[in-house]
């Protein structure tokens, strides 16, 4: 039998990863409660913490990288991610970046 | 197991089987849209943050310690559904039902603490239609916890079915997909958490 299907087997994996998700949340929470630097940076910061946390998720508890197929859900799940980069980021860039006023009178 | 072509003792039950590893292959590829479909949300509400017209700002309306039970108790949930799996890998199938009612259980407590903050809204005076802005925020935080609800309707089928049937290839496998979905949604809300609630309560 293969390690994981043994019993009694503690599970450390989880418990580290809860821990380090725990710290993640607080520390994030403190850096933008309770320091005043200026936004961007505290958005920076926390983003850094929030992308951490979500590799942490799905590596330790959704065991992204094992069984056959790993590889293809890895690649499938980061062209995702990339995905969602690129709306988000092309989004806000054109709504926010005077594009909106081509065109119109003023 | 004799319907199961392509066993492989070595490997987890929910990958045991053909069909087993393939659904849960399907269902990554599902998560992937779903990525897609949360980033839009959250491009609109970040090029519409700035649009609060005449209603109020997220700092004047966001209470802290609400957030803070709020994510504790989704970010629990995940690490309780986390610790079913590891039951489930184990064998222990009372162990799965255990955990995954406590996962429930968290995910309820999760939905009724945003149904609070959404009907504490309202009373306010802030609604869908109040500004841009609001209604941004109403339409992603009500999307995920959409998701959280139909999750827990789904867990809960999941779970009667597996006290009948118990572990095996097939049911395992729906359980393991069950907790893709879940941890899925903690990611979402991480982003959430980060991106509208913290940033919103910075000056």
């Amino acid at each position: 039998m293969s390690q994981q299907t043994k019993k009694g087997h503690f599970p450390w994996k989880h418990i580290i990863g809860f821990l380090i998700s725990i710290a993640l949340t607080l520390v994030a929470f403190a850096t933008a409660l309770w320091t005043d630097w200026s936004s961007t940076t505290i958005f920076i910061i926390i983003l850094i913490f929030a992308v951490i946390q979500a590799a942490l998720q799905l590596v330790m508890f959704m065991h992204m990288t094992e069984g056959e197929d790993g590889g293809l859900i890895s690649g499938n799940t980061l062209f995702g991610f990339f995905i969602a980069i690129v709306i988000i980021v092309g989004t806000y860039w054109l709504m926010t970046s005077g594009h909106m006023h081509m065109g119109m009178s003023m | 197991m004799a319907h199961d072509h392509n066993v492989n003792p070595n490997a987890p039950l929910e990958y045991q089987s053909e069909a087993g590893r393939l659904n849960i292959t399907g269902f990554w590829t599902f998560l992937g849209a779903e990525i897609a479909l949360f980033s839009t949300l959250f491009a609109s509400y970040f090029a519409l943050q700035s649009r609060v017209g005449d209603g109020p700002t997220s700092i004047e309306m966001f209470e802290a310690g609400l957030v803070m039970i709020m994510t504790m108790l989704l970010l629990t949930s995940s690490f309780t559904c986390g610790l079913a799996i590891h039951e489930m890998r184990a064998n222990n199938v009372k162990g799965v039902i255990g955990w995954m009612i406590i996962t429930l259980i968290l995910g309820a407590g999760f939905i009724g603490y945003e149904l609070y903050e959404f009907v504490h809204y309202v009373h306010e005076g802030v609604t869908l239609g109040t500004s841009a802005h609001w209604s941004m925020f109403f339409i992603l935080l009500g999307t995920h916890g959409l998701h959280v609800s139909i999750g827990i309707g789904w867990i809960i089928l999941l779970l009667i079915q597996l006290a009948r049937r118990g572990l095996t290839p097939k049911t395992a496998s729906k359980v393991f997909i069950s907790s893709l979905y879940w941890h899925f949604l903690d990611v979402v809300w991480i982003f959430i958490f980060t991106c509208v609630y913290l940033m919103g309560m910075v000056n």
